[in-house]
């Protein structure tokens, strides 16, 4: 059949399966919209600006595990979405983004609204195509699917000059593609498998990583059995929060910089570590040459190029995770480890990080607590980047899998409230909270309109506290409390604020108005925005600083604390 | 720290629009240098084969290879320092040449069993092939007349005996 090339994108998007993006158009990429109304099926979600596009579609592919769609135009509009992309690729979300771009016979002339963006997000995406005949559309659009969601997911844009999508030429779909440069390794190597499993079998003092690659994969059952079989204890990235639930009497959190003191220091007494599906940060390891030195370390990934990059490993498994937790679970033996599970314990009751202050004052620590409480651990909750991100990492008890999205690798402000919208389009089954700082929510916060004209209930957290939180909490350890640049002295009214957008918008200045507001929030059905006036000089305990270790790292002293089981 | 040396790396890589400046910008933004480059059409049309020399310990080498896999237009890569290799360079070399020298340049020339292309009034223009050390050894007795304008290819590389570039042992990246 003869289509344009706009339509070959739809009928491409149509036989991927999308069923929605988010987007903006402009000129170059006007030809799309135009045919959009053709395709029914094809739901488009009007942003306010482009990197909450980027973001969205983020947010929906997280909460989905399907690829997320995002649309913008040329120049300006493609600029727009490089954090979202960049965001996208640090974390391993697959994302299909489409740009308009200048006409063919325009291209290198800076034209209006021209921009290389090819060229600019080339480092920012796993692959990207400038397509300059319309005859590849079908196969660059299958390709950029595949290629955003096999092996190691990640983002892939397309760039479309306007003339390509007029033009009018012969549509046929590839039922396959052939890259011969991209075709992932899904097994593990059984030899390595086997040793893995006598490392493990071996050992006296395991401890079991587990990152983003289980979530991805959807192994969580695995996981759980390979935990439960070895009655190995478990630590989570931040961005594998939620690949083990988080009741679970082997789950110790998450280690690092703002871990759990236990996790770290269990890290550092294991004599095996076994990472799963993640790429040994900085923000876990610390100080390379100091982490984890007394074990060695089995590193399951489905991207060789993580393997050996940060921290030298003993048993490499290149695969997907679940595919080799289901072959490893079959070899590996039967454990107690009772011994190492009560020195666990032990150094969980000494350096108790995940207890609270007792206090009347409104901490927001206490506020994430109540949300966890409240909503049973079972909501999905977004979160911005800075102070509000680590409580909420520790201190929210999360129950379902895959329920935490958050900017891990970029550490992207802003993030939560359009990842939010994503998610919530995505999985209009389960309640979608954001927990925003102040900072981060005035990054995206005109997105409110999004949600509101698309009647997408998104519970908004906002964590006040009148500062860069994060930023100031650095100044106060490292800069005698100069707090530069950082603090907010006129932040808008944000209940007002939410009243403009027509939202439901709450205050709560005291600690016995959090449970009522939350409550409230919960039973109104549309978006809700709480201001949460929180004290505005808290820090994150514990901190490892900076490239240091285990050794360095600071904890809280407190009188009286609440503790969380 | 891990002994640093020069790998001879091979790459075969879709012959598309794009795909150098994709392995310039990764070798650019990891930090990893490189000494020379040299790509090339090879015996499949739609694929170009590239040498790259790298400097660095074994632990670097083998992340850029696997930094060069992941890239969707690498089709494979192979670090063949260890075997036995095939590598030759090849050299343009401008130098002065006066009469009352030119004889001697041109013994010197013929030891290294190079060629003179070009004769200028007071300069010729030498080409010469071979391993890096000749090119170098040629180049430094060149030297003392005067090197007006050099031009070198970058090393090309192969594995001798029947065994082709071909498969490697890290596996595709996702
Ligand atoms: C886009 C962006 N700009 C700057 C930063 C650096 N940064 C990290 S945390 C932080 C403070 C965040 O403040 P807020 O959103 O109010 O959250 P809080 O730390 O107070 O909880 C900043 C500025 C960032 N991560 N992202």
């Amino acid at each position: 059949m003869k289509l344009t090339g706009a339509q070959m994108v739809c009928e491409s998007l149509r036989r991927e399966g999308v069923e929605v993006m988010f987007g903006l158009p402009g000129g170059a990429i006007l030809p799309f919209y135009q045919v959009l109304p053709q395709y029914p099926q094809l739901r488009h979600i009007l942003v306010r600006h482009e990197q909450a596009a980027g973001h969205a579609a983020d947010g929906y592919a997280r909460a989905t595990g399907r690829v997320g769609v995002c649309v913008a135009t040329s120049g300006p509009g493609a600029t727009n979405l490089v954090t979202a992309l960049a965001t996208a690729m640090m974390d391993s979300v697959p994302v299909v983004a489409i740009t308009g771009q200048v006409p063919r016979n325009l291209i290198g002339r800076d034209a209006f609204q021209e921009t290389d963006t090819t060229g600019i997000t080339l480092p920012i995406t796993k692959h990207n195509y400038l397509v300059m005949e319309t005859a590849d559309l079908p196969r660059v659009m299958k390709e950029a699917f595949y290629v955003a969601r096999t092996g190691r997911p990640g983002p892939v844009l397309v760039d479309i000059p306007k003339d390509v999508l007029t033009e009018t030429t012969e549509f046929e779909y590839p039922e396959e593609v052939s890259l011969r440069g991209h075709r992932p390794v899904l097994e593990g190597h059984p030899q390595m498998i086997k040793k893995a499993a006598r490392l493990i079998a071996e050992a006296k003092r395991p401890v079991i990583m587990a990152g983003h690659g289980v979530i991805i994969s959807g192994a969580w059952e695995e996981l759980r059995e390979l935990a439960e079989k070895a009655q190995v204890p478990v630590v989570t990235t931040l961005l594998g929060i939620s690949s083990f639930p988080s009741s679970h009497i082997l789950s110790m959190g998450m280690p690092g910089m703002h871990g759990m003191a236990y996790a770290t220091l269990a890290i550092d007494r294991a004599d095996l570590l076994i990472g799963v599906g993640l790429r040994f940060d900085d923000r876990i390891t610390g100080r390379v040459s100091a982490f984890a030195p007394r074990a060695r370390v089995v590193h399951i990934d489905v991207d060789p190029a993580e393997i050996g990059k940060n921290v030298k490993v003993h048993v490499p498994i290149v695969g997907d995770v679940k595919r080799v937790l289901r072959v490893l679970n079959r070899h590996v033996e039967q454990a107690t480890h009772t011994e190492w599970l009560r020195e666990v314990e032990e150094l969980r009751r000494e350096h108790p990080s995940d207890t609270i202050r007792e206090t009347d004052k409104l901490i927001p620590q206490y506020v994430i607590r109540q949300l966890s409480e409240l909503t049973g651990g079972k909501a999905i909750v977004v979160t911005g980047v800075g102070q509000h991100q680590m409580w909420a990492a520790q201190h929210f008890a999360f129950k379902e899998a895959n329920t935490l999205i958050t900017s891990g690798g970029l550490g992207a402000m802003g993030f939560e409230t359009p990842a939010a919208i994503g998610a919530a389009v995505g999985r209009p089954d389960v309640p979608v909270w954001t927990i925003s700082g102040d900072g981060g929510f005035q990054m995206t916060m005109y997105e409110l309109a999004t949600m509101m004209e698309n009647d997408i209930p998104v519970k908004v957290a906002i964590i006040n506290n009148n500062f860069l939180g994060m930023v100031r909490q650095l100044q106060d350890f490292f800069y005698q409390k100069s707090y530069v640049a950082t603090g907010y002295t006129h932040n808008p009214d944000f209940v007002k604020l939410a009243e403009a957008y027509g939202i439901l918008g709450l205050r709560v200045t005291d600690k016995v108005q959090v449970v009522p507001a939350i409550q409230r929030a919960i039973e109104h059905s549309g978006p809700v925005v709480i201001d949460f006036m929180v004290e505005p000089e808290e820090n994150v305990y514990p901190m490892v600083p900076s490239g240091e270790s285990a050794a360095e790292m600071i904890e809280e002293k407190l009188e009286e604390r609440v503790w969380l089981r | 720290m891990a002994p640093v040396a020069d790998h001879t790396i091979t790459a075969l890589v879709e012959d598309k629009p794009g795909v150098l400046t994709r392995i310039a910008s990764m070798f650019r933004r990891r930090g990893y240098n490189i000494s020379s480059l040299a790509v090339g059409h090879c015996e499949v049309p739609s694929l170009s084969r590239m040498t790259f020399v790298v400097r660095g310990d074994d632990a670097t080498v083998e992340q850029v290879t696997k930094q060069l896999y992941k890239l969707v237009e690498v089709v494979r890569v192979s670090d063949i320092s260890s075997e036995n290799l095939v590598c030759r360079e090849l050299a343009l070399v401008r130098v002065k040449a006066p009469a009352a020298v030119r004889s001697e340049i041109i013994q010197i020339v013929d030891i290294f069993r190079a060629n003179i292309v070009d004769v200028a009034p007071d300069s010729l223009i030498i080409e010469v092939t071979g391993d890096v050390d000749k090119i170098d050894s040629l180049c430094n007795l060149l030297k003392p007349f005067g090197i007006k304008e050099m031009m070198r290819t970058g090393r090309v590389a192969m594995t001798r005996g029947a065994a082709m570039v071909e498969e490697n042992g890290h596996g595709q990246a996702g």
